[in-house]
């Protein structure tokens, strides 16, 4: 047995330095289907407790919408459980076409390739499309999955400080001998909420001859008049030569995502991305049931407007309550508490009181930056809003955190 | 030497450094989390055109980048 007791003891004290540095993660057990009423099984065995969810990214409701959970089974009927293959071999059915064709539609691009998940779109598309005469400009603050995705490419990588223009017209010049120079940046991004400024950014590449890479995880349904996404809300729809986006947020919450864009660029994904070549296909009832939230989400802007004036309310309700929050409009949004134990400690106190929120702090979120992340749902209720604002007041009252500033937070807690 | 020193640490300062963290010649940059190894890159660059040198890639390690003087150091066996 080469699993000794020596390399047991090495990982067990791996596992224990993570408790030590409060790092280690761990689950929460649903009983219910996703929604703003969950039933928690916290910690394990513990009795079933009813909370309202504020930590999803099940931005439109859709997760257990009636309309998609039918369609998703009619789908299963027709078409099956699982393909056993991968897309090109025998596992691409008509709806596996007809979504990337909706998709397409929806995004306004002009073609789209689906990938089991966006952290796989992420991870295949950079290899897919550049060489090493080629430069990869990103946001330093941009999703996981788009570094694991830089990492393997072996085109050049450099940086620019987040959201900083001047800096990324720096890089841009620095650059410009390069074959080809991507601009690489979230739409929103995902721990702070803000949006990437895609007017300047696309006025950028333009000025230099740059391809615009958008990951749009954190917009696709809602962000923007019709829901688009961050390029429909910046006035940049077919400016952005490569999205990439995620079915398992706003979109129905199940699983899979894609490449959108320049019918070149799909088309080299098809032939080169490896998670789309070595992966299998998204399985038929997932597919059917995205399809069922695009035409739901292309029919009517209901839920987007109504995840609209749940922000509102929600940013609104925490700034006259006295919290510090992070500007913007999207749906994410984090109550600053800036020291993390502090955050630990809101958010054990906030589930006590039957709100589901869960805390950030390093190495998620920088040192010092520690948070309660919420995000708001077109599933929620004014009431379940309300509800959770007065259990948040209770918590803030009880910390002395209400009125206060950045500097009082820190003199009182540390960073 | 001092002026390579001074140089350098100004790049760093303004590339990287994005509160008001202190640094000295020998704070660690790199196993320190001030600049991402993704992010030496632009260093390179700037070191290359600054001091007329080629650095190969093999010798533009993440340990030969850590800090100020680990550069000067580096970039010195170039200038030779
Ligand atoms: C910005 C961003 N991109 C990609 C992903 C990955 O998406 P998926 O869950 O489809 O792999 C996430 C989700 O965590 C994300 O937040």
């Amino acid at each position: 047995m080469a699993f000794t007791d020596k390399t047991r003891g090495m990982y067990s004290e791996i596992i224990a330095g993570l408790k030590d540095a409060g790092l280690y993660k761990q689950e929460r057990f649903i009983h219910s289907s996703q929604a703003a009423d969950i039933e928690v099984e916290y910690p394990e065995g513990a009795e079933l407790k009813k909370v309202i969810n504020i930590c999803a990214n099940n931005y439109l409701g859709l997760s257990s919408h009636p309309e998609v959970v039918k369609a998703a089974h009619d789908g299963l009927d027709s078409h099956g459980y699982g393909m056993s293959s991968v897309r090109f071999i025998c596992g691409t059915q008509d709806i596996h076409r007809k979504l990337e064709q909706m998709v397409t539609e929806f995004l306004g691009t002009e073609d789209t390739i689906l990938f089991p998940s966006c952290m796989d779109a992420n991870a295949g598309v950079f290899e897919a499309i550049l060489t090493k005469d080629d430069v990869m400009i990103s946001d330093r603050l941009v999703h996981a999955s788009i570094i694991d995705g830089i990492r393997l490419c072996s085109a050049m990588h450099d940086t620019f400080k987040h959201s900083d223009m001047a800096h990324l017209e720096e890089k841009l010049l620095l650059h410009g001998n390069k074959r080809l120079k991507v601009v690489i940046t979230d739409g929103v991004f995902s721990m702070d909420g803000d949006t990437a400024k895609l007017d300047k950014i696309v006025e950028l590449c333009e000025k230099y001859g740059a391809l615009l890479f958008v990951d749009d995880s954190h917009s696709s349904g809602f962000i923007g008049k019709t829901g688009r996404g961050t390029h429909e809300h910046y006035g940049v729809m077919g400016k952005v030569d490569i999205i990439t986006t995620t079915f398992g947020k706003g979109l129905g919450g199940a699983s899979g995502g894609c490449v959108s864009g320049r019918k070149e660029l799909v088309e080299m994904c098809r032939q080169k991305a490896r998670p789309y070549l070595f992966s299998n296909t998204i399985a038929p009832p997932v597919v059917a049931g995205v399809i069922k939230v695009l035409e739901i989400l292309s029919a009517s802007t209901d839920r987007r407007d109504k995840l609209e004036k749940n922000t509102e309310f929600w940013r609104k309700g925490l700034i006259d309550a006295g919290f510090i929050i992070k500007d913007g409009d999207t749906p994410i949004v984090p109550v600053m508490l800036f020291n993390a134990k502090l955050a630990q400690d809101v958010s054990r106190d906030l589930y006590d009181e039957g709100i589901y929120a869960i805390g950030f702090f390093f190495p998620v979120v920088p040192q010092g930056q520690a948070r309660i992340r919420t995000q708001i749902s077109a599933g929620h209720e004014i009431h379940h809003l309300e509800k959770a604002l007065e259990a948040f007041k209770k918590v803030g009252k009880k910390y002395d955190i209400l009125g206060k500033t950045k500097q009082e937070i820190i003199e009182k807690y540390g960073m | 030497m001092e002026d390579m020193k001074q140089i350098i640490k100004d790049y760093v300062i303004k590339e990287y450094v994005e509160d008001d963290t202190e640094l000295t010649y020998d704070s660690p940059l790199i196993s320190g989390g001030i600049v991402d190894s993704f992010s030496m890159v632009s260093l390179k660059r700037f070191l290359e055109n600054k001091y007329n040198i080629s650095i190969p890639d093999d010798q533009a390690t993440p340990e030969a980048f850590d800090s100020v003087n680990k550069i000067c150091n580096l970039v010195n066996e170039f200038l030779k």
